[in-house]
């Protein structure tokens, strides 16, 4: 026999006759040893990594997001500042810093969605997806890996701020605290963004879903007080998510609530805070996983 | 023999396009299969359902007999899949890119190692392996997301038409890799518009059109299929044209064509090289000059155009897949 066509009865037949003894797995004796396929651990640290080198060894990603973030920076300190009264007992530069740090973590994420749509786009998740691992793990990678990129992010803007005139009043261990809960936002937030990237079709298309950030970003207690807003803005403002995590970090870092102006503790902002990242990570982590792993 | 690949009433539908429709065929191991049909033909859906990417709606569906709709993970194992577009990643190195993929196929470190710079050296990358893919070729990235499927040491290779859009130089470097994978044994379903390509590398041909098979065999059967051989003769000046073509009526099994556009005289035969032999006699004994005369099988082109009326570079208006 030497055609593999399908349009004689008899081919079909012969084949179908000898295939259909075997049920699926007792077949699969021929497979290598070694095409078990990587574990959860070794797929979503191998997958973090090309995305942490991706960022790291394309200077235009890593030059564009810090020029952008100390632009915005340099603009609020210095063209709005002066007009913005923080209602509180802290300087603008105190009082703004903590914010812009939380909405760098929102800024940065905008470049998630895109690099999650190119994946899902260029045929790299088709790879991986043919791959006999855990797709789950691949999202966690991307993950982990976008919350490395954010700590970076945090880090150079963290600096910019101190070197404008920034200064926190805060014990160390407070300073820590607010550091790591700026990471678990960067955590959560990163989800949103791969979930954007992974319906979003393009990158374009990703990068236009992610100008949501805008409303969350300036619609806050990030750059002025939310009693400034009209009182129709202010529900929003005062609750949405992103004010509680700014609310959570600024508190941290300048010494309490009092001081910066808002009602009830700092802890209660910072369980707030936790627990908007939970439910966060636990609606959008399952919409990823889900997405990713389903077969059309 | 074995069956690697088989294909039963497979059916898949995106809204309104059926992309597979009824698709039945058996890919035998051991050799290349190449599926061959102009855009929106079915041809990614179905690498994509090979490779447990989309489920289909109906139908039955084997990869080295596992039932790859029950049990794609079980799939998974033995494929290696490269798609359209080189899906390496332009800020890592080519090593780097292997190692990577060699890793999630479940080799160690050390393994991993070994494994891409054998795949490195067998594709000629060994002296680019260092540098970062950004700084390579179009082909130089298609070899290597040839590798990267590879690298696992996969039973069967899905290759979705690998040499789209290269050069061609580049598409003949290609083309020589994947030909001393196959000495290797490595199955091979590679996807192709271009005809050429499915004559150079496949042993079997099946050509699908609107989501099913219309043809399959191998090169030359499905040549044959096309209709008979042709003669055709250039003669040196268009005024013999006339000449020619009532000289050719003696073999021609059809009647003559004469295009006066490219001075060509074309008539199918069932003689083969034996009329030719009879028409380069006669050209002799009435002193008609030519420039060129030949005896040339159909091309899989003319086999698509008598199978489907259309031609296979022409795009479908469903090209959905």
């Amino acid at each position: 026999m030497t055609t593999t066509t399908s349009t004689t009865t008899t081919t079909s037949a012969d084949t179908t006759g000898s295939a259909t003894h075997d049920d699926g797995p007792s077949v699969a004796h021929h497979t290598l040893d070694h095409s078990n396929g990587a574990s959860f651990l070794t797929t979503t640290i191998g997958t973090a990594r090309r995305t942490i080198l991706q960022f790291f060894r394309t200077p235009q990603l890593l030059v564009m997001g810090t020029v952008q973030g100390a632009l915005f920076l340099f603009m609020f300190r210095y063209v709005f500042g002066g007009a913005i009264s923080t209602g509180g007992a802290i300087s603008y530069v105190d009082f703004l810093v903590p914010g812009f740090l939380v909405t760098t973590v929102l800024w940065t994420g905008m470049s998630a969605a895109a690099g999650v749509a190119e994946d899902a786009t260029t045929g790299v998740y088709d790879r991986l997806r043919s791959l006999p691992i855990p797709r789950s793990a691949v999202m966690l990678g991307r993950a982990l890996a976008d919350t490395t990129l954010v700590s970076w992010g945090l880090l150079i803007t963290g600096a910019l701020g101190f070197a404008l005139g920034f200064r926190t009043h805060a014990s160390f261990g407070s300073i820590v605290m607010a550091i790591a809960l700026m990471i678990i936002c960067g955590f959560a937030c990163t989800w949103v963004f791969i979930f954007l990237g992974l319906v979003s079709g393009s990158a374009q298309a990703a990068q236009g879903m992610s100008m949501l950030v805008i409303p969350f970003s300036f619609v806050s207690s990030a750059n002025v007080p939310i009693q400034s807003m009209p009182g129709w803005m202010q529900p929003f403002a005062a609750n949405q998510p992103i004010t509680v995590m700014i609310n959570a970090t600024r508190s941290l870092m300048q010494g309490g609530t009092e001081a910066v102006g808002i009602d009830h503790s700092t802890g209660y902002w910072v369980a707030l805070s936790l627990i908007w990242c939970a439910g966060i990570v636990a609606v959008f982590g399952t919409l990823c996983v889900s997405r990713f792993s389903r077969t059309k | 023999m074995s069956a690697i690949i088989e294909a039963y009433g497979l059916t898949k539908t995106f809204g309104e396009v059926r992309a597979l429709d009824n698709l039945e065929f058996v890919a035998q191991s051991g050799r290349v299969t190449a599926l061959l049909g102009p855009n929106g033909a079915g041809k990614t859906t179905f690498i994509n359902a090979v490779a447990t990417l989309l489920a289909p709606d109906s139908g039955e569906l084997r990869v080295a007999g596992i039932d790859a709709r029950t049990h794609p993970k079980q799939v998974r194992r033995i494929i290696g899949l490269a798609g359209q577009s080189a899906s390496v990643e332009p800020a890592m190195t080519g090593r780097e890119n292997l190692e990577l993929v060699a890793r999630l196929f479940g080799l160690d470190r050390r393994g991993a190692k070994l494994a891409a710079g054998d795949v490195l050296e067998r594709l000629g990358l060994t002296e680019a392996q260092d540098r970062l893919v950004r700084t390579y070729s179009g082909g130089m990235r298609r070899r290597l997301d040839l590798g990267a499927s590879l690298v696992g040491q996969p039973r069967l290779l899905l290759l979705d038409e690998p040499t789209t859009g290269l050069d061609p130089r580049s598409r003949m470097e290609l083309w020589e890799a994947i030909r001393s994978l196959v000495a290797d044994g490595t199955d091979v379903l590679l996807t192709t518009q271009y005809l050429e390509e499915a004559d150079q590398l496949a042993r079997d041909v099946v050509i699908i059109d609107h989501g099913h098979v219309i043809a399959a065999g191998t090169p030359d059967e499905l040549k044959g299929k096309a209709g008979r051989d042709v003669i055709e003769v250039r003669p040196r000046t268009r005024a013999e044209l006339p000449a020619i073509a009532e000289l050719l009526q003696v073999v021609a099994a059809e009647p003559t064509r004469t295009d006066t556009d490219t001075k060509r005289v074309s008539a199918p035969v069932d003689g083969g090289a034996a009329s030719l032999a009879i028409v380069v006699r006669m050209l002799d004994e009435r002193g008609i000059t030519v420039d060129d005369i030949g005896l040339r099988r159909p091309t899989l082109d003319e086999v698509f155009l008598t199978l489907t009326g259309q031609s296979i570079g022409s795009d479908s208006p469903a090209d959905a897949a």
